[in-house]
């Protein structure tokens, strides 16, 4: 007999529906509240878990409001990365390749006016506006992991919505086969230009299936507010389970092509950085290796490392993405 | 200066300058200031300072000779310890917050980033030097083989500039390695342009 699943991989409970084990091993006490009337009181121990303590920034940036994303892997219940943190600890080479240079430098980053300009082959090209493409779609918060290829990781609130909005927009001819993002290269203010580090300016690549994908985010802002400008203001793209450097920052020009663009890292070191870069432990890097990773600001200064997950933890929702590729050949 | 530098006075002030990156290091660990990622804070500040007191240390013969200031020798000997230690708070650093004291991680990271191994090895040359760094040890040893024996404090330069430019090659950011790579040629460069004068 053919037993046939219709399971695709993305038929899993969010996290946000899973019970707290609390409250399931708690469910007769619970009633017995609930009975009596207090049961709002119970709950609300949870429902204000520390996940939603640190989801919002000091209120320095102007703030973006958003509704909470419906689509599935977007609510992790990860705690989410200190705002301190998530802003002073960045790579952003444009502004120098310490990790503390672009919240020192990135002041001068001048983000109005701004375009982004849409080329290629699509039936709509053009030059759009900042505030235009954020109308093009409702604010969706949406917690993700963002794991860096150098080896730690933080847990980010975005505020933005699917890339796969924009593209619908301005339409794809059906040669379109990817998607190449090229970010500001600003010799004026951005001092990271003068280093021979990268080619710039900096330059990304998606597949049009991944970039199509509903996880694969273009941001406006985290923590309730726009982007600060160390972090890819005004707008970047966030792609959770590729390696951070895949997400590219301050983007003026999205390209649409029939050929594999080639991003800057690849450019920059073929054999160790690929095309695809998505979060794999069992795949290292050729200097070291992707099994585990740190998380930024958890428990201190002995916290032990945790596992990286494969696709870094998005494979229920993008593991089909990559089915029949050998991951290590495509790395 | 050169009155001040024979009092015992000099030897504390010195050793106490020597001790103030550490002290400085623990303030901000116990005061949070180390940033996002505590660990990396601490194991680069302790790398630098190493690299730092690796340059001091093999500076005081080259002043000695060229200024005339014999009073410098009994310097060597303190900066090469506090040299020592930061490198034993660097690989410390390494095994407890970058590993968690897991040997087979360690074991497992070692070949996949070369550099760590180079690190090690330069940690192994420095231990004979700071096991024969007190005066019996001379005597025993004898001048000039304890000379030779320390002579190898050279190869823990080459090593020490071969693990920081291995460690950065990874974001194509050489402008420290430079540095200290320039000044740590120019010691040994001296050293050589002496032998040299001298045959």
């Amino acid at each position: 007999m053919l037993i046939r699943s219709f399971d695709t991989g993305f038929d899993h409970p969010a996290p946000s529906e899973i019970t707290p084990r609390a409250v399931f091993e708690s469910r007769r006490t619970l009633l017995q509240q609930m009975a009596l009337g207090a049961a709002g009181l119970t709950l609300a121990g949870w429902a204000g878990r520390d996940a939603r303590a640190q989801m919002k920034g000091p209120g320095v940036l102007p703030a973006l409001s958003a509704v909470p994303s419906t689509v599935l892997g977007t609510q992790t219940l990860d705690k989410p990365t200190a705002y301190k943190d998530a802003t002073s600890y960045n790579n952003f080479y444009e502004f120098g390749t310490d990790k503390s240079d672009p919240a020192r430098h990135a002041h001068t980053l001048k983000t109005q006016p701004w375009t982004v300009e849409v080329e290629g082959l699509v039936k709509k090209p053009g030059r759009y506006g900042l505030e235009d493409l954020m109308k093009w779609a409702a604010m969706e918060e949406r917690i993700y992991r963002l794991r860096c290829v150098e080896g730690w990781s933080m847990v980010i609130p975005w505020v933005g919505y699917s890339l796969a909005e924009l593209i619908r927009r301005v339409e794809p001819q059906p040669g379109a086969k990817f998607v190449e993002f090229v970010t500001l290269a600003d010799r004026d203010t951005m001092p990271g230009l003068r280093s021979g580090v990268l080619a710039w300016p900096y330059v990304e690549g998606l597949r049009m299936d991944e970039a199509m994908h509903p996880l694969t985010l273009l941001a406006f802002g985290m923590y309730g507010e726009v982007l600060p400008k160390q972090n890819g203001a005004p707008l970047r793209l966030v792609v959770p389970w590729k390696y951070g450097f895949k997400s590219a920052k301050s983007l003026v020009k999205i390209r649409f092509v029939d050929k594999q663009p080639v991003s800057s890292w690849e450019m920059a070191a073929p054999r160790e950085y690929g095309f695809y870069s998505n979060v794999n432990p069992n795949v290292d890097h050729p200097r070291w290796s992707q099994a585990s990773e740190r998380r930024i600001g958890e428990d201190g200064l002995l916290a032990k490392r945790r596992k990286t997950l494969m696709f870094n933890g998005y494979e229920p929702q993008v593991g089909q993405l990559y089915v029949g590729m050998d991951l290590k050949k495509f790395f | 200066m050169r009155g001040w530098l024979r009092t015992r006075m000099a030897w504390w002030g010195l050793l106490a300058l020597g001790l103030l990156p550490l002290a400085w290091l623990v303030w901000r660990t116990l005061t949070d200031q180390l940033g996002a990622n505590p660990a990396e804070t601490l194991i680069r500040a302790t790398g630098d300072w190493t690299l730092r007191g690796l340059c001091l240390t093999l500076a005081v013969t080259p002043l000695r000779v060229q200024l005339g200031w014999p009073e410098l020798a009994r310097f060597r000997r303190l900066f090469g310890l506090l040299t020592f230690g930061y490198a034993s708070l660097h690989l410390l650093g390494y095994a407890w917050f970058d590993m968690g004291f897991e040997w087979a991680d360690i074991v497992h990271d070692i070949p996949k980033r070369p550099f760590v191994l180079v690190g090690a090895l330069a940690f192994a040359l420095l231990l004979p030097l700071a096991a024969t760094s007190w005066n019996g040890a001379i005597r025993r040893l004898g001048a000039c083989r304890w000379q030779a024996l320390h002579r190898s404090v050279y190869a823990v330069a080459v090593l020490a500039i071969l693990h920081f430019w291995w460690m950065r090659a990874g974001k194509n950011d050489f402008a420290e390695v430079w540095v200290y790579g320039l000044i740590l040629a120019a010691l040994l460069g001296w050293r050589i342009w002496r032998r040299k004068r001298h045959q």
